[in-house]
């Protein structure tokens, strides 16, 4: 295969990626690493780096129409960082002493009933329940535009998607990826967050996690000019389609591409656990 | 109209999306300029990433990024499109204390504060 040939496999494959990564919240390493390494035969270390890379470049670029559209917000994903960023040094310096595929394994079991869950839709009680003290100091809640106007909502359970949240960056220190499945269940399931907001202000996240460890990527040699150019191409593209997509999608729909792509994270987690291949 | 409704969460809202905008189109322009170069030179050579041999140590750092960019080599440009890519989002975090602080939210300003302080030590740190 030549550069030319490989340079456009990659960039069509990562349009994909980018725009499944931009619907869902989830970065779309779940796409590349597996079309880098299974399909095209790279290194996993280099894979690695290029979905470091993909993850950014999809945050950054949905994130900005998400923002300014009022879909993802700010002060959530501001406040839940300090979490994340503080869970992913934990998970780096982690990384050497205990074993990644127990871990993959886990979490993949994880990811596959979570799949199932988060294709449930919200009882009415709990879209309705008043406002959170704690969530209301932080000034939380907020309102994002929905098909009959605008749609207020509560953030409860702060404190407990505060521990999720450190678990999703440890998990992103510990095993590279999968740190936005974690951030969409945590602000969806525990904080009873709105389905578009949450997967939005995960998208807007992901690219702050992954730069924390961009640092060490670039330092071990991970990221590659050659695989993370068409990588970052595609993905651009792709992110910048799906969130046009995203705006007017129903959220039945989403949730099913959610759970569908959830699904198959778990399981690509859960044969890297058990083949050792991390 | 006080300093406080005049700078409100829309605006803030549109000040970071705007930067996230800036910096990955231009990032993403950097890229495609030396993806250009770089294909143009060496797209017929064949690829082979089965092996690891990681990457050479003046694409680890910024200043050996940095000289072969002047050398106007592809995949050195293509190397700097993506560090400017890595500092879009800690840029959005370093604008998003100022636009907190304008705003009069201070709690969120220390919020932004200590984020950009943790980022700033893995980058630095690792």
């Amino acid at each position: 295969m030549t550069v030319l040939e490989f340079s456009l496999v990659v960039c069509a494959g990562s349009l994909v990626a980018g725009f499944l990564g931009a619907l869902t919240g989830l970065g779309g390493g779940a796409v590349i690493i597996p079309m880098l390494t299974l399909l095209l035969g790279v290194d996993i270390r280099y894979a690695v780096g290029a979905s470091l890379v993909s993850v950014i470049a999809t945050s950054s670029g949905a994130a900005a129409a998400y923002v300014r559209e009022g879909f993802s917000n700010i002060r959530i994903g501001m406040f839940l960082e300090i979490a994340t960023t503080t869970g992913a040094l934990v998970g780096a310096t982690l990384a050497t002493h205990v074993s990644g595929g127990a871990i993959a394994t886990v979490f993949g079991l994880v990811l596959i009933g979570s799949g199932y869950l988060s294709r449930k839709p919200r009882s009415k009680e709990e879209r309705e329940a008043p406002p959170d003290l704690l969530a209301t100091k932080l000034r939380m809640n907020g309102s994002f535009p929905d098909r009959e106007g605008t749609r207020e909502y509560n953030v409860q359970h702060v404190p407990a998607g505060l521990s999720l949240m450190f678990v999703a960056g440890a998990l992103s220190g510990l095993l590279g990826i999968g740190s936005g499945a974690m951030k969409v269940l945590a602000m969806d399931r525990a904080m009873k967050i709105p389905f578009k907001v949450s997967t939005t202000t995960s998208n807007f996240m992901i690219g702050v996690t992954a730069a924390a460890s961009a640092g060490i990527y670039l330092s071990r040699g991970y990221i590659d000019p050659g695989i993370s150019m068409p990588v970052m191409l595609g993905v651009l593209g792709g992110s910048l389609l799906g969130a046009r997509v995203l705006v007017r999608a129903e959220i039945k729909w989403l949730r099913r591409v959610f759970s569908v792509v959830i699904v198959a994270l778990g399981i690509e987690m859960l044969y890297k656990g058990l083949s050792g291949k991390l | 109209m006080s300093a406080n409704e005049s700078w409100n969460d829309k605006k803030m809202d549109i000040f970071i999306g705007s930067l996230l905008r800036a910096g990955v189109l231009f990032s993403g322009l950097i890229v495609a300029i030396g993806a250009f170069i770089y294909l143009l030179r060496d797209g017929h050579s064949p690829v082979n990433y089965r092996m690891f041999q990681g990457e050479p140590p003046y694409f680890r750092t910024v200043a050996g990024v940095l000289r072969d960019t002047v050398a106007l080599r592809g995949r050195g440009i293509i190397q700097l499109g993506l560090l400017f890519l890595i500092a879009t989002p800690v840029a959005r975090v370093a604008f998003s204390i100022f636009g907190f602080a304008r705003e009069r939210d201070y709690l969120y300003a220390i919020v932004a504060s200590i984020v950009l302080l943790i980022l700033l030590y893995s980058l630095v740190f690792s």
